[in-house]
């Protein structure tokens, strides 16, 4: 136990300590030194005690404390264990990146004050703490809406702007239509016993009915917070929106909290998974991926890229939830960790690099005032750091070995192929077949990424301003670096977090793997079966190109002679004839055209400044929301007769309805 | 890790090395003889690389250090895969550090680097040299990986020297699956290096060509890598390509250089053929569209996903 331990401290009062500097805000609430310069430091400094004590708490068993707040009959309780611990070094880990970032980020003060600023971050990052450490359902809705409120107001501030004006509502009202999901999933869980702590929760005993129908409303109100498909299209407006730090800890933590709840639901509150409800999570999982994938492919701004590839992540990650489920509600514990550790550890990836995508994108943002990719290019040579630390987290997000992003798609490749043995006719015939869909993605992800990098970084700069581009502050290099870091470390040495996730597993499934041996080494079964080192595969590749470096040398020699670009030796090359974001993603837009609802505008040749256009949109807006939105707005009307606006009116309604009841009861 | 295995370790790296330029040259013989023109020698290749070697690099003004470090990825990523893949004998002891899947991924990296490499110069070419070869991979990397996981599902392992061995013992049984994962795989394997009918190794037509667009501007020792790099994915291909649907003659563990020996024997005779055949191949068959492409690789994703299905099913589901 380490309920009397210093870890269990600091996780209780990390949260508080970001509340208290978000309050400090306060003080000076127009000095951007200070903000800056005093409070995202300390910040991180908390970040850092948080990830730290949580590392200390993962398996170290459980602790549970009773706060003096709260309604008269149900005090806030606080719980940490395996999951939330992981969840939260998640989350310390990457805050303190992303609070060092910001340190040198927030510059001009426009938009929001920097005081202010600084309350809504910190109360974002304690409300997503309060969040993972809630026990009972009133705390955990409290802080999903305390993280709800204080993220629609970081989105939005740049509120002058209209389009972000409206991002901020369309957010707020997709988190809001699923905390009614979850508020309807924690009254079913608490099955007649109207006690609302997660322990009643898990003492009741759900027919199995029910179970799914709790199940299925914490999958809608998750899944709306996570981006699952079709509940994904406010990331895309809310993004672009936001700040880059804000983008980053939205994208790699806050869609994480949803992972968790729905974990935390499935696996521990309503006690085993069926394999239906995990049926289902993988086929939405999957199509989430490939959705995410082929819409980032074809996008020109390049947060919204990065906004429709974090729904292909989470696609993935929720696949791997399924797989896990289906292993479980079919008795295959061991499978079943496998594929959750899968899961597990493809968060705490794309955590670690869409943050640092998302930092980049703001750094280049900072240096360019250019978001849109038809705009950027050639910037490897005028911001050196952050384009090698993007090409680190570009090659690790591709799935790419040996960086983080392989040792999941490795690990939930292995999970897929011991599907065979589900003892289910036909389904176990259909999941292995669910892999070539999830390396279809992966693959795609491959290709966006050498969008996304190459048209930012790589060739020749599209506009004559990018010239006075300038890198990254000391800030925001150290927070950079540290974050590429990280991806390269858990490529290496997966094992490391891979061991300590086992009292996770052993928590939601009750097995652990074997799927890591010593140091360096991930094996899965038995000796023969698969096993994989990240580490000396490394050391290989790089042992081959030190040496046929050398050897060149050596033997040759180096010369080296700079001369004109040759390009089949036409001299009259500008950089408007390279690929354009638009020409990358046209084969995708070509290939997969029944899935985008596209708009073409071509010039008749006749025309004197001939112009092309192409909208590319989605379909889930037209086929989901926008009949939802007609329909409320019908309903709203007819209500709407009812107000007429004269008082005369209103006291008639109250005399008619005085009578009616008075007609009931008596 | 026994002597044995070291030596078949170092044998398979250094035969790849070295013959893979050799394919290349016997494959252009074959090509040039069955097109009626003056075959050119057989150890062109090896002349070319030693001549690239010698010259002075030139280098686009615009390169960044990016684009001087792909040829060595690029180099680094094929070397470490003929490590892996059992060309001569199944005692690698490099199998056990780097499975089916990770040779996925050493293509997969070493093609989301030529891409990188092609865009950086800032060419018309470059780019769009980049973008077919990335609409390729996206669709016979997966392709690849489904006839990977065909053969993994027979013999229970993702190693691949556990994967060949348990192919071996199986003898030549009939099976249907492993028909439409050889199909699939030779598809794969022309589109991923560049042959016809995907792309012409020949053309220098600006409007057809995928391989040849994205290494315009390398020269000297960086093009000989590449050039290298190109001829062991080829020989990689094919020996993965024997490794699952050909394994004869593959030495087993414990064996000594004898049994090598008779492997590499036997390596030399299947590459004689397979090249011929594919510059048969290559002589019967017209080139694509680039937009014709996508479908040909769809069709081996297909067939590679029917290959499992079978599998499965034949199996009853059980692995």
């Amino acid at each position: 136990m380490i309920c009397s331990d210093w870890a269990w401290v600091g996780v209780q009062v990390a949260p508080l300590a970001w509340l208290l500097l978000g309050l400090l805000g306060l003080l000076r609430v127009n000095s951007l030194r200070f903000v800056a310069h005093g409070l995202f430091p300390a910040g991180a400094v908390v970040g850092v005690i948080l990830a730290v004590c949580a590392w200390r708490a993962l398996g170290a068993g459980s602790c549970a404390t009773v706060l003096p707040l709260g309604l008269p009959d149900l005090p806030m309780h606080l719980r940490l264990d395996a999951l939330s611990a992981f969840f939260l070094l998640l989350l310390g880990s990457v805050a303190a990146a992303v609070s060092i970032f910001s340190a040198g980020y927030f510059r001009t003060g426009e938009g929001t004050a920097p005081g202010l600023l600084s309350l809504q971050y910190h109360l974002f990052l304690a409300a997503m703490a309060w969040v993972l450490l809630a026990d009972d359902a009133y705390a955990f809705m409290v802080a999903w809406e305390v993280m709800a409120l204080a993220s629609f107001f970081l989105v939005t501030s740049q509120h002058r702007v209209p389009e972000v004006r409206r991002a901020g509502f369309l957010y707020l009202l997709l988190a809001h239509l699923g905390a009614i999901g979850l508020l309807l999933c924690f009254g079913v869980m608490q099955g007649g016993s109207w006690q609302f702590t997660f322990d009643a929760m898990r003492a009741a005993h759900l027919t199995p009915g029910w179970a799914s129908v709790a199940f299925g409303l914490a999958l809608f109100g998750f899944g709306a917070k996570a981006g699952l498909v079709p509940l994904h299209a406010w990331l895309p407006e809310a993004h672009p929106a936001a700040p880059s730090p804000v983008s980053a800890l939205m994208s790699g933590v806050m869609l994480k909290t949803a992972v968790y709840g729905l974990l935390r639901v499935s696996f521990d509150l309503l006690g085993a998974p069926t394999w239906e409800w995990g049926a289902v999570l993988l086929a939405i999982g999957l199509f989430s991926a490939l959705f995410g994938v082929m819409f980032a492919a074809v996008q020109t701004d390049m947060k919204r890229l990065l906004a429709y590839s974090s729904i292909e992540n989470i696609g993935v990650i929720c696949a791997g939830i399924g797989l896990a489920m289906l292993f479980q509600g079919t008795g295959l514990h061991a499978f079943a960790a496998l594929a959750l550790a899968a899961a597990l550890f493809h968060c705490l990836n794309h955590a670690l690099f869409k943050s640092l995508l998302f930092l980049a994108t703001g750094s280049v943002l900072h240096a360019t005032h250019q978001r849109s990719l038809g705009k950027l290019g050639g910037l490897i040579r005028r911001m050196p750091w952050v384009a090698w630390t993007t090409l680190v987290a570009s090659l690790a997000i591709a799935g790419l070995p040996p960086l983080n992003g392989f040792v999941s798609e490795w690990l939930l490749l292995q999970a897929f192929l011991v599907s065979p043995a589900l003892p289910l006719p036909f389904v176990n015939m259909l999941v292995p077949v669910g892999a070539a869909l999830l390396v279809l993605a992966s693959a795609l992800a491959g290709y966006v990424m050498v969008k996304f990098y190459g048209v930012i970084f790589l060739g020749r700069m599209r506009e004559p301003q990018l010239e006075q581009a300038h890198d990254a502050g000391y800030f925001e290099r150290f927070a950079l670096v540290a974050l590429a870091l990280a991806c390269v470390g858990l490529g290496l040495l997966p094992s490391v977090l891979l061991g300590r996730l086992n009292a996770t597993l052993g928590l939601l499934v009750g097995s652990t793997t074997t799927a890591w041996g010593e140091l360096g080494w991930l094996r899965v079964g038995a000796a023969s079966h698969a096993s994989f080192s990240p580490l000396l595969f490394a050391i290989g590749i790089v042992a081959v190109m030190l040496g046929s470096f050398l050897a060149i040398r050596r033997v040759y020699h180096g010369r080296v002679a700079r001369g004109p670009v040759w390009d089949c030796g036409y001299p009259w090359q500008d950089a408007r004839m390279q690929d354009t974001a638009e020409g990358f993603g046209q084969p995708i837009r070509q290939i997969f055209e029944p899935l985008f609802r596209m708009q073409r505008h071509l010039p008749s040749p006749f025309d004197a400044a001939p112009r092309y256009q192409v909208t590319v949109e989605d379909r889930f807006w037209y086929l989901c929301y926008q009949p939802v939105v007609r329909w409320v707005d019908t309903v709203a009307r007819t209500v709407g007769r009812l107000q007429q606006g004269r008082i005369a009116i209103y006291l008639l309604y109250g005399f008619v309805t005085l009578v009616t009841l008075l007609v009931l009861v008596l | 890790m026994t002597l044995s295995a070291l030596l078949t370790q170092a044998a398979a790296v250094v035969t790849a090395a070295a013959l893979a330029p050799l394919l290349v040259g016997w494959v252009n013989q074959c090509r040039a003889w069955l097109q009626n023109r003056t075959a050119p020698p057989l150890l062109l290749p090896y002349r070319t690389l030693r001549k690239l070697l010698h010259k002075d690099a030139v280098l686009a003004e615009s390169a960044s250090p990016l684009f001087r470090a792909v040829p060595y990825v690029v180099f680094g990523c094929m070397l470490v895969a003929a490590g892996i893949i059992p060309s001569l004998g199944t005692d690698l002891p490099a199998g056990r550090a780097a499975d089916a899947i990770a040779l996925v991924g050493l293509f997969a990296t070493a093609r989301m680097f030529m891409a990188l490499g092609a865009m950086d110069v800032g060419t018309a070419f470059g780019s769009l040299g980049a973008r077919r070869e990335m609409l390729i991979g996206f669709l016979a990397e997966p392709a690849l990986l489904m006839v990977l996981f065909n053969v993994a599902l027979i013999s229970g392992s993702t190693a691949m020297p556990v994967i060949v061995d348990r192919l071996v013992a199986q003898g030549f049984a009939v099976n249907p699956s492993l028909a439409f994962a050889a199909l699939a795989f030779v598809m794969v394997l022309l589109a991923e290096n560049a042959r016809l009918p995907i792309d012409n190794p020949a053309t220098h037509l600006e409007l057809t060509m995928i391989h040849e667009a994205m290494v315009l501007e390398y020269s000297a020792r960086h093009l000989a890598l590449i050039e290298w790099a190109a001829a062991l994915k080829l020989f990689n291909y094919a020996c993965l390509g024997f490794a699952f649907f050909l394994p004869l003659g593959l030495a087993s563990e414990d064996t000594g250089p004898t049994a090598l020996l008779l492997g590499a024997t036997w390596l030399a005779a299947k590459l004689l053929l397979a090249g011929a055949g594919l510059a048969l191949f290559e002589t019967l068959s017209a080139k694509l569209r680039v937009f014709r492409a996508p479908e040909f690789l769809a069709m081996a994703f297909m067939l590679a996903v029917l290959g499992l299905l079978t599998r499965l099913l034949f199996s009853g589901g059980v692995a």
